[in-house]
């Protein structure tokens, strides 16, 4: 019905003959406006809704990391002071490292996983697939908190149950948030547990709509299941694994409660900031500390610009990989 | 009157162009414009009612200068005890007292920094836990001055803690309210079993000095067959820090002074040489709830606040297993709260009025046996119904006394703007990797007084 409403052409503009009567003519300066006017009062909410919290925000986060900015207190315009003092901030660096480190264990095993799940789960052989397709997506719909609640039980030095099974072996226990690697390895654990199924279901998606016959002929030319996987799933998957690579990337570079929960909820990311990432020393200077507000704002700005840059040479290297 | 306005549109057209789905080109034409109008008028009788609300709301804030309130909000974080006392305050002054208040202290601060930046939305008195109100002090203008407002109180507080209530500015910001004072909790069950004594006098006779707390831990390690004494080396230095008096991280003009400061130095040296009798459990982590139970540990260090905490965190089944003792070095503090008035209030003298009644002797001892929180008030410290308050959770010690005693015995301190920041993200980290080993002793204490200094600038 709203299909066809749109496409209506306006209604004729016949000049109001005065013998009509005045309910009829107001009607069909209703018709008018409405035809001209209702599509943006239908498509104002996201606009409304985007610009008061997606458009705004950005550009008052641009203002004030030109600022020396207390939350509380006074603001002085310094230019770009901010953005210059990021780059001999040891502890930006040290996020960066942690984001970047922990990116890398999170999404390289996760998306080589969802492949190899996601093909499984395409293969025709395969009985009950709704209910393993169900399954993997599972871990998704928990929330965060709960899983990252969980992780850090699983995870504790004294309690946990790692260290339990650990010991079992005969391993020494690990006091996983006191160490670089160990650390990472549980965060990155956690999202590789909750966002394996996602990305797997969309590969699946992806995979679904190669068309059967290349399949079918390249059967027929004598191409075995692995031939296949590389000459035509892989290729035909382009566009769906960029859009995994990049969801995953901006998704990886804003990794936040997670790491916060894994340490009890301290900002600094353990006592030597071993797992500290850029959202969450954005955090800590843009909202933890009142007087550095514009510092934070301009850390939240390199997030982006990093996110940008990571997103643009992801989907350079998708693309070229796969042709 | 959104509504009258969907209706009046609506009858505009008569019902038949509603209905006439089936007449033909036009008709349809019709029907689907027409309900198109209904929604599109239905949407903006939605939006005026909606921006019509949000009038409404600004209406509120009518200053009227000079007359009486009808109102007063006080906002309060945990469990202050006034739910009395505001009850009583408006049967005495027909002010109405709306208290509102916040479980925790992590959703407080966020929604306090907001009214602040935003100038609006601040309750008439508002409690400021200890590390907030130092934060907030470089800002003092956002505080009315309480000077001018209320009589001289200053003789009848904790001096200390009247002094913490003062910004640099002199103006002053908080009426004291309770305090944190400290003491050790202990398993008398664990001692027993390590053959320490287990009477909550000979224990703090044990430890009249750090050291021989510290004697006492390697003892009850050496009896227990290598376990652990205390939870973390952080809470001793907590412990330790307030007892010198002096400067702590700045200096009276508010330079960071956290690597030559002698309070500072002490406090770093007690904690460390407490290393090898710490469960390395770090406070509020899951090891350390859960020590409490599986008995990782067998004393820790409690501020009166915490008692509640040990009692949740052991349950019913180690009742009557904890005792009180007073801790090593005479007295100590950790937290308290003060009363202020954001400058942004409408009716600053009532305010204020309200924070000097919720503060002062009589309604301290209330608070105190409505829900715990200890006095500063001096003839509240004195009154007969705190110092006979026993513990029942804690074999029946006669915590009134306990943590009266304690905080008497503080010296006034000055503590600078960023005093938490520097204590919670530069010391204690440093501690905890020396504590676990990730740094030796000039490492850790290197990135402390590295990250005192970033933490510490304001």
């Amino acid at each position: 019905m709203s299909l066809s409403a749109t496409t209506a052409p306006p209604s004729p503009a016949a000049p109001p003959s005065p013998d009509l009567p005045s309910r009829q003519r107001r009607g069909r300066l209703l018709n008018r406006l409405d035809v001209k006017y209702s599509p943006y009062l239908y498509i104002a909410p996201f606009f409304l809704i985007f610009g008061a919290f997606g458009l705004y925000p950005m550009v008052r986060t641009a203002w004030m990391s030109l600022h020396d900015w207390d939350m509380i207190g006074e603001h002085s315009f310094i230019g770009f002071d901010n953005y210059t003092r990021l780059f001999s901030d040891e502890y930006f660096w040290n996020a960066l490292v942690n984001t970047f480190g922990i990116f890398a264990l999170s999404t390289i095993p996760q998306l080589l996983l969802a492949l190899f799940l996601a093909n499984l789960l395409n293969r025709t052989l395969l009985r009950a697939k709704t209910f393993f397709r169900m399954a993997i997506f599972m871990p998704n719909v928990v929330s965060v908190a709960a899983v990252a609640i969980v992780f850090g039980m699983l995870f504790q030095r004294e309690f946990g149950l790692f260290n339990w099974l650990l010991g079992l072996v005969g391993v020494d226990p690990v006091d996983w948030d006191g160490q670089r690697w160990s650390s990472w390895f549980a965060i990155s654990s956690m999202v590789n547990w909750r966002w394996t199924g996602y990305n797997t279901l969309i590969l699946l998606a992806g995979m679904q709509a190669i068309p059967k016959d290349l399949y079918e002929a390249a059967e027929i030319d004598g191409a075995g299941p692995w031939r296949q996987f590389w000459q035509i799933t892989l290729p035909m998957l382009k566009p769906t694994f960029t859009f995994v690579v990049i969801l995953s990337t901006i998704g990886g570079m804003q990794l936040f409660t997670e790491p916060l929960l894994f340490a009890n909820g301290n900002i600094l990311g353990g006592s030597q900031r071993e797992f500290q990432t850029l959202a969450m020393y954005m955090y800590e200077m843009g909202i933890s500390n009142l007087n550095t507000a514009g510092y934070g704002a301009a850390v939240a700005w390199a997030i982006f610009m990093i996110i940008v840059v990571v997103s643009l040479f992801n989907f350079l290297l998708v693309r070229r990989s796969a042709k | 009157m959104g509504h009258s306005h969907t209706l009046a549109w609506r009858d505009e057209h008569p019902p038949t162009t509603h209905i006439s789905l089936t007449t033909g080109k036009r008709g349809q034409r019709m029907s689907v414009t027409t309900r198109r109008t209904r929604l599109a008028a239905a949407a903006l009788a939605a939006i005026t009612a909606v921006s019509g609300l949000a009038a409404c709301g600004n209406d509120d804030d009518k200053p009227a200068a000079g007359e009486k309130p009808a109102k007063l909000v006080v906002d309060t974080f945990g469990e202050m005890g006034y739910d009395e006392l505001v009850k009583q305050y408006e049967k005495d002054t027909g002010i109405k007292v709306e208290l509102r208040k916040t479980a925790q202290l992590a959703e407080y601060r966020p929604k306090l920094v907001r009214y602040l930046a935003t100038g609006k939305g601040a309750a008439d008195v508002t409690a400021l836990e200890e590390g907030i109100l130092n934060e907030f002090k470089p800002n003092a203008r956002n505080w009315a001055d309480l000077n001018p407002l209320v009589a001289d109180h200053s003789k009848e507080f904790l001096p200390w803690k009247w002094e913490l209530g003062k910004a640099p500015d002199g103006r002053l910001i908080g009426l004291p309210t309770d305090v944190g004072s400290l003491a050790v909790c202990y398993r008398k069950d664990l001692f027993q079993a390590a053959g320490l004594p287990t009477e909550r006098d000979q224990v703090s006779a044990l430890w009249s000095d750090w050291k021989g707390f510290h004697d006492a831990g390697l003892k009850y390690k050496q009896g227990s067959g290598g376990k652990a004494f205390i939870d973390s080396i952080t809470a001793v230095s907590n412990g330790v820090m307030f007892q010198g008096g002096g400067d702590l991280f700045y200096d009276k003009e508010d330079n960071i002074i956290a690597d030559t400061s002698p309070a500072v130095k002490n406090a770093w040296d007690t904690a460390t040489s407490m290393a090898d009798i710490s469960a390395k459990a770090q406070t509020w982590s899951p090891e350390w709830s859960g020590g409490f139970k599986q008995g990782t540990f067998a004393a820790t260090f409690c501020p009166s606040w915490m008692l509640g905490i040990v009692t949740e965190n052991s349950g019913a089944a180690n009742k009557g297993k904890w005792d009180v003792a007073s801790v090593p070095g005479g007295g100590g503090n950790w937290g308290g709260s003060w009363l202020a008035v954001p400058a942004q209030a409408k009716y600053p003298k009532e305010a204020a009025k309200l924070a000097e009644y919720l503060t002062n002797a009589k309604s301290q001892v209330e608070a105190f046996k409505a829900k715990g929180p200890l006095p500063t008030n001096l003839e509240a410290l004195k009154n007969e119904a705190f110092t006979s308050y026993t513990n029942e959770y804690f074999s029946n010690a006669p915590t009134g006394k306990i943590f009266g005693e304690s905080v008497a015995k503080i010296q006034p301190t000055h503590l600078g703007p960023k005093h938490q920041a520097i204590k919670e993200n530069a010391l204690e980290p440093a501690l905890r990797a020396f504590e676990s080993g990730q740094a030796d002793k000039a490492k850790a204490w290197e990135q402390f007084t590295k990250d005192a200094k970033t933490q510490g600038a304001f």
